[in-house]
């Protein structure tokens, strides 16, 4: 037991069960714009969308902010957090941007061939 | 009987799946990544396998953390296009191999004690798709394989043990050798390598470690399956650990596998490798 995960490693976030847990109303939002007619709804009315997942009203200020950092934090997987950057136009490089705390064009200049996007 | 003539390990990068369906290909940015494949096509010619076993993950498609398996079998006839949040790809309806399934999962639980969820519908992603597409690709007709899909968690800890997927690979062997009909079968190991999506650490790769990791699952894979999920992802970051899915892949080939092809190409947040044996 135990020997598989050993210690915090730095600047990362490990999805495990018990962050799991604390973003399951989280998860379940972002499951649901997995179809064309739930990322209409979340288009049209965020407000309406967001309060049929009983979230609270911390979770919902991170996705009103579009806080990728913070909503990964409170258990967002990040895999399911792109669902959101989806519906909101935020790509994954920008969302990636944001969590390094660095302008898109900024984080584009660390990559080797930036026109793989 | 059934055989595995060959062994794929290989990334599943989601921007490949558009940049397939847009005809970007042959752009200087992708093209490093689709001349590899070139050869690697050709040689699945040769080879004729009559289905693949692709062992991938899902990202939220089709698994939801309400119920999330540890390994899941794909035992139907058909697996369709997924909607991982992105609208659903364009791509013809995957054809599936009822009958070897059903023996995979005979064997595997009765005979390997690998007690698999098994999946009668499951709708098919990018981690499954861009293998298809780099490997297989469709025409009018469909694809040019039967394919199963096998699942792996490898998103939400606990996750199997990296020796536990070698394993999966071994019992996979003995399974499928034990089937009675003629069948060619390549088994594909997907994801990875270094790459790290969330917090400060976003955009990580380690190429010294993907090219060790790559050296060292063609020289030593039983000493490879013992590395922990912590090595991976201090060392090619949280999502690296993917990779233990091509200990599946390897497990499912004789120790004395000959290696055929292998590539490297990181040009954005991914470590995209490609590493093919002969079984």
């Amino acid at each position: 037991m135990g020997q598989q995960l050993t210690g915090p490693i730095a600047d990362t976030t490990v999805f495990d069960l018990r962050l799991s847990r604390r973003g399951q109303r989280l998860n379940k939002l972002c499951a649901a714009l997995c179809s064309p007619q739930e990322r209409d709804a979340f288009k049209r009315d965020e407000e309406a969308f967001m309060s049929r997942f009983a979230l609270t009203e911390a979770e919902k200020e991170l996705i009103r902010r579009r806080d990728f950092e913070g909503l990964i934090e409170a258990g967002t997987n990040i895999y399911f957090l792109l669902k959101i950057g989806s519906v909101t136009g935020t790509g994954l490089y920008k969302m990636g941007a944001q969590m390094r705390g660095e302008s898109y064009d900024e984080f584009l200049a660390t990559r080797h061939i930036r026109g793989a996007v | 009987m059934g055989r595995i003539v060959g062994g794929i390990g290989l990334s599943h990068v989601p921007s490949i799946g558009p940049v397939v369906d847009r005809g970007r290909t042959q752009e200087p940015a992708w093209k490093p990544l689709f001349d590899a494949y070139v050869p690697v096509r050709e040689w699945l010619q040769r080879l004729k396998p009559d289905v693949a076993i692709v062992v991938y993950n899902d990202h939220g498609a089709d698994f939801t953390f309400d119920k999330y398996p540890t390994f899941a079998l794909g035992v139907a006839e058909h697996y369709a296009i997924g909607d991982e949040g992105f609208g659903t790809r364009s791509l013809p309806v995957v054809e599936g191999d009822f009958e070897l399934s059903n023996h995979l999962a005979q064997a595997l639980i009765y005979e390997h004690e690998f007690d698999l969820t098994l999946c009668q519908e499951l709708a098919v992603e990018h981690g499954f798709l861009v293998p298809m597409n780099l490997c297989f690709p469709h025409s009018t007709n469909g694809w040019p394989v039967r394919a199963i899909p096998l699942a792996v968690n490898v998103i939400q800890h606990p996750l199997p043990t990296g020796q536990r997927c070698y394993r999966l690979g071994q019992a996979l062997r003995a399974a499928v050798e034990s089937f009675p009909e003629d069948s060619k079968i390549v088994v594909m190991g997907t994801g990875g390598m270094s790459h790290q999506l969330q917090g400060k650490r976003f955009g990580f790769m380690n190429e010294k470690f993907d090219q060790w990791f790559l050296g060292q699952l063609e020289a030593d894979p039983e000493r490879l399956a013992r590395i922990t999920h912590q090595e991976i992802m201090e060392q090619a970051g949280a999502e690296a650990v993917e990779l233990i899915m091509w200990l599946t892949m390897r497990g499912a080939l004789s120790p004395q596998a000959r290696r055929v092809h292998r590539n490297y190409y990181a040009p954005m947040t991914t470590g995209m490798g490609l590493i093919t044996f002969e079984a």
